[in-house]
């Protein structure tokens, strides 16, 4: 609150920070805030007070945002459902008897529901698109690169990025605009200059190449959610857009290959948890006892899987037929995105292939809970950007997400489309639990 | 060992002494309070990112270049992976098949015997913490509690890996010393072994001689002395021809010297050995040093040991005292200034590799900490030369110079140490001895030279050891008509 009210002071002395000003924003809780717990849904990050504020977090405070709290999230950013955090699930707003997907739950829910009028969360392979599809709101994961890692706590650090959570493409455009740009402390940051990615929202689609790709709308794929892209798809031709069906071979090995690089990336993320230095520490007759009782105590099942996992896919003998083929395969995915923006502008499909599962229906079967992403996996591969935007209800009322995906830096591209999907879909649904009038802006 | 050859390879660890560290902004001392030069970066704190230093990578570039490298122009950093409680984010972010130097070679010189080693490649990475254990003897085995200080966390190390190309302990210590030599040199670490800046891993195998295929190597780390790297190596060449010679095989294994032992002891065998799964790292991006960068870093390489030590050859300068001014640039640096200045090569390379380091050894005091200048070398070298001052004097107002007594011929006039130059005082001097000695005198007149020595001590003796022994003894015997 001591920030709302220092955001109320300035607003009183006329000062101008950003667009932000006195906006209340939630924080995935994988960025790190100065002086303020940061778990990562963690029993190993229990009571963790990172010493400085993530690049996301200061250039927030730094634009007059008010960051009003701190989000659940899958442990780690692992997981499609927000039900893997050490802290207890998350529900989801439209029907808490379901996911918010994941990992992203938290601040998509909080979002959903009013709670925080913005949120940041962290995109690895789906986790803000696919949560922010859930819960009817709208999920953007930026270029790689284009937001600064710096203080994100790395899951698979070749593939997250840190992005948007908004109730609409301007909110978005708004919040990327704070948080973008050139940062020092992350060697991978974009350098270029940071273009203004809203200038084309009123433009409309006349004129531009719409693929939609065949291999993310055929099997597998919930027959409703492929009715409401359907009719969006007509929609956007009626909008004067040139669509047309574009195959992407590889995208069928994006799931497996992910699956490789995202876990190995992360048994190395993730072994500077030993309570050698911070966080949870469990006495051990040695160092290596108390370092492997620590990581068995602090880690939840679903981390220690993808440990395990990305340990075995480096391991001797084994780099060359799982971490090395899987690098082979981005290769691939990625020159298929190549070659397909050479005849379309922007990608589309939609964003999961299902709307908010029950809670606890895919827990035990973690290959059912994997192919939840199986739509957003190819952008984190490609490190192009994506965005999901909410095109109206199943039968039962939830959600459903439209996926706009565009060649790296070609954001202001993305915005220009999913602003006219927002406007043909005029979503105007809202969720069961949302909180009054509070956040109607 | 005849009959049988040692193969010897040696992998060198440099700390680089650069402002900060390798990753993060905190800056590289020696002997700070523990975890006082630390920051999210070093201390590997959740959501911390490395951002390479370009003055870490110069000081490669100039050690690569100096032995000779290939510089490569893409290379990249990737992530070692090891748990152990001093390694912050238990990954080491080190190079593996791209290194940015390699195939590179340095020449050594064992007694007069040259040969040129090999070098595979030279790589970027960052140093570990150090932990101290407490009880127990300091070894981890045993003690109560470890602490773990962080300031060295970070600190920029390059690793030299020679091929296997060394023969015998001296040959490897020698090539130690050069790569030494090499890196003071560059100015780019200090290179005190005492202090770890400089360490060395020792691969060891032997073959019967004649012998193409290398026999079961093991390897000894940790070695921090030259001296240590000599005596671990020989043990180990005598301890493997035990081996095979009783009829057993060598067992490849890591192994650790031990300087009070004189042995070497198992420290894990390869079973236990770490399978590091190496993997790019992604919080880096390729590192690029194009071909202006590099030029840039060869034309300002100084002059290496072996090129000054052929170019003191070739000044006339003796073969310990040219290897001495290449192992110590700065004092090299003063003996060319001296030189050019006009002091003689011979007198000046006595002064500056004897008194000059013997004075900043006893006193623990580097060069720039004495008041000695070029041009009071040549001042001191044309004294003795002139016969104004004896060799043994000179020595002497060196020592003045040094503390910042004055000029050589200030010293020598404040401590009346000046030789008698004029040749009428010289004159009468001997004439007076001659009439003192007259039975001495008239036994050199008969050709005893034997007397020569007691008439010239007594000449010294009156001239209160002023006059030049040389040219009293040339005025006695040519009164004595020889
Ligand atoms: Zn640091």
């Amino acid at each position: 609150m001591r920030g709302a009210e220092a955001a109320d002071a300035a607003f009183a002395a006329g000062e101008v920070q950003g667009p932000l000003q006195g906006i209340p924003v939630a924080l995935k809780d994988n960025m790190c805030t100065r002086g303020m717990p940061t778990t990562c849904s963690s029993k190993i990050l229990d009571g963790y007070e990172p010493p400085y504020d993530a690049t996301v977090a200061a250039r927030l405070r730094a634009g007059g945002a008010v960051i009003v709290g701190k989000t659940n999230l899958d442990e780690f950013a692992m997981g499609s459902s927000t039900e893997n955090s050490a802290y207890g699930p998350t529900f989801n707003p439209w029907d808490p008897a379901t996911v918010p997907g994941g990992s992203s739950g938290g601040s998509a829910a909080a979002v959903a529901a009013g709670t925080a009028l913005v949120a940041l969360g962290s995109d690895t392979g789906g986790s803000i698109r696919q949560p922010a599809s859930l819960c009817g709101i709208v999920g953007m994961k930026p270029t790689y690169g284009l937001v600064s890692r710096y203080g994100l706590i790395a899951f698979a650090s070749s593939l997250d990025q840190i992005g948007p959570m908004t109730r609409t493409v301007a909110d978005a455009v708004a919040l990327l605009e704070t948080v973008a740009g050139f940062d020092p402390l992350d060697a991978t940051s974009y350098r270029g200059e940071v273009p203004s990615f809203g200038r084309s929202l009123e433009a409309g689609v006349a004129g531009l190449r719409i693929g939609v790709v065949t291999e993310l709308t055929s099997e597998g794929i919930d027959s409703q959610v492929l009715g409401a892209v359907t009719s969006m798809l007509d929609d956007l031709a009626e909008a004067g857009a040139d669509i047309s069906e574009v195959s992407l071979p590889s995208t069928t090995y994006g799931l497996p290959a992910y699956y490789l690089i995202a876990p190995a990336e992360c048994s190395a993320n993730l072994a500077r948890f030993d309570g050698v230095r911070y966080g949870l520490r469990v006495e051990g007759e040695t160092t290596e006892e108390m370092m492997a009782r620590t990581r068995a105590e602090g880690f939840g099942p679903e981390v220690v899987r993808r440990v395990l996992l990305g340990t075995y896919a480096l391991s001797a003998g084994y780099y060359d037929a799982f971490y090395g083929r899987a690098l082979r395969v981005r290769t691939l995915i990625r020159r298929d995105f190549e070659r397909a923006y050479e005849d379309v502008d922007v990608l589309v499909s939609p964003t999961s292939p299902t709307t908010a599962f029950a809670v606890g229906e895919r827990a035990a079967d973690p290959l059912a809970m994997y192919y939840s992403d199986v739509c957003t996996i190819p952008s984190n591969l490609t490190g192009d950007p994506g965005i999901s935007v909410p095109i109206g209800v199943d039968d039962a009322g939830l959600p459903i997400g439209f996926q706009v995906m565009a060649p790296a830096l070609e954001e202001e591209r993305l915005f220009r489309v999913a602003a006219e999907v927002e406007r043909l879909a005029a979503f105007s649904a809202r969720p069961a639990l949302a909180t009054s009038e509070v956040v109607a802006s | 060992m005849s009959g049988w050859e040692a193969v010897v390879g040696i992998e060198t660890h440099v700390e680089l002494q650069t402002a900060s560290k390798m990753f993060c902004g905190c800056p590289v001392v020696f002997g700070a309070e523990p975890n006082t030069t630390t920051c999210p970066v070093c201390l590997g704190l959740p959501g911390a990112m490395p951002v390479p230093n370009e003055e870490a990578i110069e000081g490669i570039l100039r050690i690569g270049t100096a032995l000779d490298c290939e510089i490569a122009e893409h290379s990249v950093f990737h992530r070692k992976n090891y748990f152990y409680p001093d390694l912050p984010k238990n990954y080491q972010i080190s190079q593996y098949d791209v290194p940015i130097c390699h195939d590179g070679s340095v020449e050594i010189d064992v007694d007069g015997d040259a040969s040129v080693i090999g070098i595979t490649r030279v790589h970027m990475e960052e140093d570990t913490g150090k932990s101290i254990h407490v009880g127990e003897g300091g070894r981890i085995h045993g003690a109560e509690h470890s602490l773990v200080d962080f300031n060295r966390s970070g600190v920029p190390l390059v690793e030299i890996v020679s091929e296997p190309d060394l023969r015998s302990p001296e040959q490897a210590r020698e090539y130690g010393a050069e790569l030494q030599r090499i890196v003071r040199a560059l100015g780019v670490s200090d290179v005190r072994l005492e202090e770890g800046s400089m360490r060395f891993d020792a691969n060891i195998s032997v073959r019967r001689a004649g012998d193409v295929e290398y026999g079961t190597r093991t390897e000894v780390k940790n070695v921090n002395s030259l001296r240590s790297l000599q005596r671990a190596i020989a043990h180990e060449i005598e301890r493997q021809i035990g081996v095979l010679e009783s009829g057993e095989p060598v067992v490849q294994e890591t192994r650790h010297w031990s300087e009070d032992l004189g042995a070497t002891t198992l420290m894990r065998s390869k079973e236990e050995s770490e399978d590091y799964r190496y993997f790019l790292e992604p919080d880096l991006v390729p590192m690029r040093v194009d071909a202006s960068w590099q030029a840039r870093v060869r034309e300002a390489l100084p002059e290496l040991p072996a090129a000054r030590r052929a170019r003191y050859k070739g000044l006339g300068v003796d073969r310990r005292t040219a290897a001495v001014l290449a192992a110590a640039p700065d004092i090299a640096d003063l003996f060319d200034a001296a030189v050019s200045a006009g002091a003689d090569v011979r007198l000046s390379g006595i002064w500056v590799t004897g008194e000059l380091v013997a004075y900043l050894r006893a006193g623990d005091r580097a060069l720039d900490e004495t008041a000695v200048e070029p041009d009071h070398l040549a001042e001191l070298s044309a004294m003795v030369t002139g016969g104004r001052l004896s060799a043994t004097a000179a020595k002497e107002v060196l020592g003045g110079v040094l503390d910042g007594d004055g000029s050589p011929g200030e010293v020598a006039a404040a401590r009346d140490l000046l030789q008698i130059t004029d040749a009428g005082a010289i004159e009468s001097a001997v004439a007076a001895v001659i009439g003192e000695h007259a039975d001495a005198f008239a036994k050199l007149r008969e050709g005893d030279e034997k007397v020569l020595g007691f008439l010239v001590g007594q000449v010294m003796r009156a001239t209160g050891g002023k006059a030049d022994p040389r040219q009293v003894s040339e005025l006695l015997r040519s009164k004595a008509g020889g």
